[in-house]
C-alpha cells in the first residue's frame, strides 16, 4: 500500500545518528544538543498521558536519562526519537501506575467507547473559530477537550498528528498492531471534531462586527 | 458510495494516502454530501489547530532547570 511519508528518503542519514555516535564517542556536549531539541515535545507527550505537571516534568528527566544510560542498546534501525518517545511512554504509564497505585495502567485503558465513532453533531464551523478566543481561552479548550478522550485514543492522536510519528512508529512505539492505531486514530480524530464544534459552531446571524481580517 | 464508506476512507484522504481513482471517489461522494463536506473540513480543521497551538507549554526557566539537571546527571555518568 502506498503511504506518503513527510520524512526525507530512507537512504538520508538522520542527523540524529552522528550525534548519537558522538555521544558514545563520550561527547556530552552532542547529548546536550538532542535534548534541547525534543525535550518540548516529550513533555507534551508526558503531559498529555499522565495529565499532570509534576509527573511530565519527573518523567522528561527520567526518560533523558534513561535513554543516556541506555544509548548503548539503542539500534540505528529506528529514529532516536523515535525510541525516545517509546521510553517516554513507558515511564508515563510507571508514573500512572505509581499514582493509582495497585491499578493496571494500560494504553487499552477506555478504548471500548462507541462515542464519537459516526459523526453526529454536523454543524460547520466559523471560518476561523480560533480568532473569537484569547491564547489563553483557546488553549484550555484545547486541554479540555482533549482530556475527555479515553487514553489509548489520546495517545495514538498525540504521536501520530501532533508529534508526527508515522502510524507504524506510532504502531511501534505503543506495542500496537497498525489496524489498531489506524481504528484509533479515527475514531480520536472524530471525538476531538465532535466535542470541538461546541465550542468552533457556526452561528446563525452573530456575524460579528471588528472580528474581520 | 456511502457516507459510511466515505467515513472508512476518511483518514488516508486526509493524511494524503488515497489512490487517485479512491479520491476521484471521494470527491464525487463530496460534491453531492454536505455533511461529509463538513466532517472533512471540520476534522482537518481539527487536527491543525492542536498541531499549531501549544497547549502544554514548558516556560523557558523550567525548561533550562530541567535541562541543567539532566545534563548534570549525564555528566557524572547518570
Amino acid at each position: 500500500m502506498a503511504t506518503i511519508q513527510p520524512i526525507a528518503g530512507e537512504n538520508e542519514q538522520h542527523p540524529d545518528v552522528a550525534l548519537v555516535e558522538r555521544v558514545r564517542g563520550g561527547d556530552v556536549a552532542a547529548y546536550d544538543t538532542l535534548v534541547r531539541k525534543y525535550e518540548r515535545q516529550i513533555f507534551r507527550i508526558a503531559q498529555h498521558i499522565t495529565q499532570n505537571r509534576e509527573d511530565a516534568e519527573d518523567v522528561m528527566q527520567d526518560a533523558f536519562l534513561k535513554a543516556y544510560e541506555k544509548l548503548e542498546q539503542f539500534q540505528g534501525n529506528s529514529k532516536f526519537y523515535t525510541w525516545l518517545v517509546r521510553i517516554a511512554v513507558n515511564e508515563s504509564l510507571m508514573r500512572l501506575r505509581k499514582r493509582r497505585t495497585g491499578r493496571m495502567v494500560s494504553i487499552d485503558e477506555d478504548v471500548e467507547t462507541e462515542e464519537g465513532s459516526v459523526p453526529r453533531d454536523l454543524a460547520d464551523w466559523a471560518p476561523d473559530p480560533e480568532q473569537n478566543y484569547t491564547q489563553s481561552e483557546l488553549a484550555e479548550i484545547l486541554r479540555k477537550t482533549i482530556q475527555g478522550l479515553p487514553q489509548g485514543f489520546r495517545v495514538v492522536f498525540v504521536l501520530r498528528d501532533v508529534e508526527g510519528l508515522s502510524t507504524e512508529e506510532t504502531a511501534e512505539t505503543l506495542g500496537l498492531s497498525v489496524p489498531a492505531v489506524k481504528s484509533r486514530l479515527l475514531r480520536a480524530r472524530l471525538q476531538l471534531r465532535e466535542r470541538l464544534t461546541r465550542y468552533f459552531r457556526q452561528k446563525k446571524g452573530s456575524k460579528e462586527t471588528g472580528v474581520e481580517k | 458510495m456511502t457516507c459510511t464508506e466515505f467515513l472508512a476512507q476518511l483518514d488516508d484522504l486526509i493524511d494524503d494516502a488515497v489512490t487517485s481513482k479512491m479520491r476521484a471517489d471521494l470527491q464525487e461522494h463530496l460534491r453531492g454530501c454536505e455533511h461529509c463536506e463538513v466532517t472533512l473540513s471540520t476534522t482537518r480543521k481539527t487536527i491543525q489547530i492542536y498541531r499549531s497551538n501549544e497547549i502544554y507549554d514548558l516556560p523557558s526557566d523550567l525548561r533550562e532547570r530541567l535541562h541543567a539537571a539532566i545534563m548534570a546527571r549525564c555528566k557524572k555518568g547518570c
